[in-house]
């Protein structure tokens, strides 16, 4: 779509008119050439009177143009009738003289021919048609059955010659549809007459599937796509998806966005993914792919942001139920709209019309985070460069919308973990890999980032468990006995709680014997200095009796001495 | 009862003698040499098998193209056998006589 709008070289082109078809005015840079004559060739059932008459009746409603429609095939009930499905009333524009539907019946069987003649007659039908509507649009489907009824052809060449000319001076918009021919692109040789544009459709089929084409083959004096486009049809008409690979010239976000697990967006640098980016996860089978999904998709939901979710799986309900039991209620979301799971089966289409799908329902529903789950289903439909194609075509899309897209990837748990199906790893920004790791006889699930561009990122195993409450990702046991999950790391862990409990029991084991070790020597030091005090105060009282009996003695003598100086001879009975 | 059988067989007998008048049309645009022709042959021949059991209605497409339509012209000049049954269409400027009695059915009719 870009790189066609990007090779316009000369503004001043040729007037084009706008089909009104989805996608075929931007590959056709604006439309079939205005005033000439398109030839739309196909095999039998490939869409050539449906893409005629949607010209039609989308000039008639959309560009106030009115149409003529020119069926040399299918009556003008029959035509009303197979258009109804497509949401057309082809008899209410008629009506409205919107639209002139003319059925030109040719019986091989009631003519004869007996000389010369000309084709006049069509040519008189065609003018008054136009004419009385003003139509500016004209549909021949398909012309060629002329060469079935009437059997002159040269005069039927020279008529047809005569007849483009003609549309061309009446100024019209006009589709040819033309049966394809062997080697050639019609059976008759139309395109020698219609030069202008030529439209090729195709309906292959390979490997049971068939896809829709639709290619360009040629458009004078204007830029065009070239690819084969695959288109579809559906209840609302046809679309051509021009789906290419963009380029790499997208805008890039430095928002983050959370994934929904708040472990997870700290292992990836503490604020999530980048918004726009595209991430992949990839896991052996039952290792929790789909509930980081889910995680990621009810985060978008209460960010208020939409969220596509193609399961090619599981069935919308199963999903819904399934995510329940780990605590994740998916169902408010797509009640309000915020959700939509889009389920379908890998193999009920081509690879192609897979990616024409997701793009329709993407440009329709409008997320901004798109989860595909599984990635693998769509690699088993197609061979290997199909799949890179049309993946590195639907990442490009995505993120020149800025969408972020969350993949799951499937892998065999026989190869490396490492090896993505078909490489498609280098496409993604962020690739987490999920494996189980198998301890003591039981399996957990571990959870690792293989790469997160433009982020600094954990490079630990975080062991990863599916709780009623969600998942919850937890340290697994680094220690001397290597990696621990599970029931392994909980027992270390254990065992390494009941020896630290030990240990410091038996601190304070010692911190209590040290304290009645000090009590001890306390209350030592405390009895020998109350004996040390004993002592003392016997000291004390010894030198106070001497004291006392210095004073008695001293006393006495004084007493002695004043009675001597009475009776001297009193001394000996002291 | 009678009444209608009796209208019935009036309407039968009407169709028998309205069958035995063939009754031609023929389709030109314009005064062309190719419609001239057309319809100088035709008369030709006419006057020649069918004398006094024929019609003949010359519709101007140029003046009424809608009526291109009714009878599915494509071809011009274009011959028409409205009746006897069934339809015949003969297209060209009937230059040749054969093929002309042919898709007439006038060739057995002769015999």
């Amino acid at each position: 779509m870009a790189n066609v709008k990007s090779n316009v070289k000369s503004p001043e082109g040729i007037a084009k008119c706008q089909t009104g078809i989805r996608g075929l005015d931007e590959i056709t840079d604006g439309g079939i050439p205005k005033g000439r004559p398109t030839l739309v060739c196909g095999n039998a059932g490939c869409g050539k009177t449906l893409l005629a008459m949607e010209f039609l009746v989308r000039g008639a409603a959309q560009y106030n143009e009115p149409g003529v429609f020119m069926s040399f095939e299918e009556s003008s009930e029959e035509l009303a009738q197979n258009v109804a499905s497509l949401g057309f009333d082809l008899n209410d524009l008629a009506a409205r003289k919107k639209i002139y539907l003319d059925h030109v019946r040719i019986e091989p069987s009631e003519i004869e021919e007996a000389g010369e003649y000309d084709l006049e007659g069509l040519f008189i039908r065609l003018n008054h048609a136009i004419d009385s509507i003003g139509a500016k649009r004209v549909v021949l489907d398909t012309i060629e059955s002329l060469f079935g009824g009437l059997t002159n052809e040269n005069i039927l060449r020279a008529e047809l010659r005569r007849l483009f000319h003609w549309l061309k001076e009446k100024g019209v918009t006009a589709i040819i549809t033309g049966e394809r021919g062997e080697g050639t692109l019609t059976r008759h040789g139309l395109e020698e007459y219609v030069s202008d544009c030529v439209i090729l459709l195709d309906n292959r089929v390979e490997g049971q599937i068939s896809t829709r084409r639709l290619r360009i083959v040629k458009y004078r004096g204007s830029a065009h796509g070239t690819n084969e486009y695959p288109f579809l049809i559906d209840e609302k008409g046809i679309s051509v998806l021009p789906i290419t690979s963009i380029g790499l010239q997208h805008d890039v976000s430095t928002e983050r966005i959370s994934s929904g697990i708040p472990r997870l967006d700290t292992m990836l640098g503490g604020e999530g993914y980048y918004r726009g980016s595209s991430i992949l996860i990839s896991g052996t089978a039952g290792t929790g792919k789909t509930s980081i999904a889910a995680h990621f998709a009810k985060a978008a939901c209460s960010r208020g942001e939409r969220c596509l979710y193609f399961a090619f799986e599981e069935a919308p309900s199963q999903i819904t139920r399934n995510m329940r039991s780990i605590g994740i209620d998916l169902e408010p979301w797509t009640k309000q709209g915020m959700l939509d799971i889009y389920a379908v089966r890998p193999t009920i289409y081509g690879l192609e019309m897979h990616l024409v799908k997701m793009y329709k329902l993407i440009n329709e529903f409008k997320p901004k985070v798109v989860i595909i789950d599984p990635v693998t289903n769509l690699i088993a439909i197609g061979s290997d460069t199909e799949v890179k194609s049309m993946l590195s075509r639907l990442i490009d899309f995505l993120k020149a919308n800025q969408i972020t897209a969350l993949f799951t990837n499937l892998s065999h748990a026989s190869g490396p973990l490492e090896l993505t199906e078909f490489g498609i790893s280098s496409l993604m920004d962020t690739w987490l890999l999920l494996r189980d790791i198998e301890i003591g006889g039981e399996r957990n699930r571990g959870l690792y980032i293989l790469k997160s561009r433009g982020m600094a990122h954990s490079n630990q195993i975080r062991e990863f468990l599916l709780t009623d409450k969600g998942i919850d990702l937890v340290d697994v046991y680094l220690g001397p006995a290597g990696v621990l999950t599970g029931a392994a790391r909980i027992s270390q862990e254990a065992k390494e709680k009941v020896a630290e409990i030990i240990h410091i029991e038996e601190i304070e084991r010692k911190k209590r014997e040290l304290e009645r070790k000090r009590v001890a020597i306390e209350s030592q030091i405390t009895a020998l200095r109350s004996e040390f005090e004993a002592a003392q105060e016997e000291v004390n009282k010894l030198t106070q009796q001497e004291e006392m009996q210095e004073k008695a003695l001293a006393g006495d003598r004084t007493e002695m001495m004043r009675l001597r100086k009475a009776d001297v001879s009193t001394k000996n009975q002291s | 009862m009678n009444k209608t059988t009796q209208t019935t067989r009036e309407k039968s007998e009407k169709l028998q003698s309205e069958q035995d008048t063939w009754e031609l049309r023929l389709y030109v645009a314009g005064q062309t040499p190719k419609s001239m022709t057309a319809f100088a042959n035709l008369k030709k021949l006419c006057e020649e098998h069918l004398e006094g059991k024929y019609r003949i209605e010359v519709v101007d497409l140029m003046k009424n193209p809608q009526l291109a339509k009714g009878d599915q012209i494509i071809a011009i000049p274009t011959l028409v056998r409205k009746l006897p049954q069934p339809l015949k269409k003969i297209i060209g400027d009937l230059s040749n006589t054969e093929r002309v009695l042919v898709g007439l059915d006038l060739r057995s009719l002769k015999q």
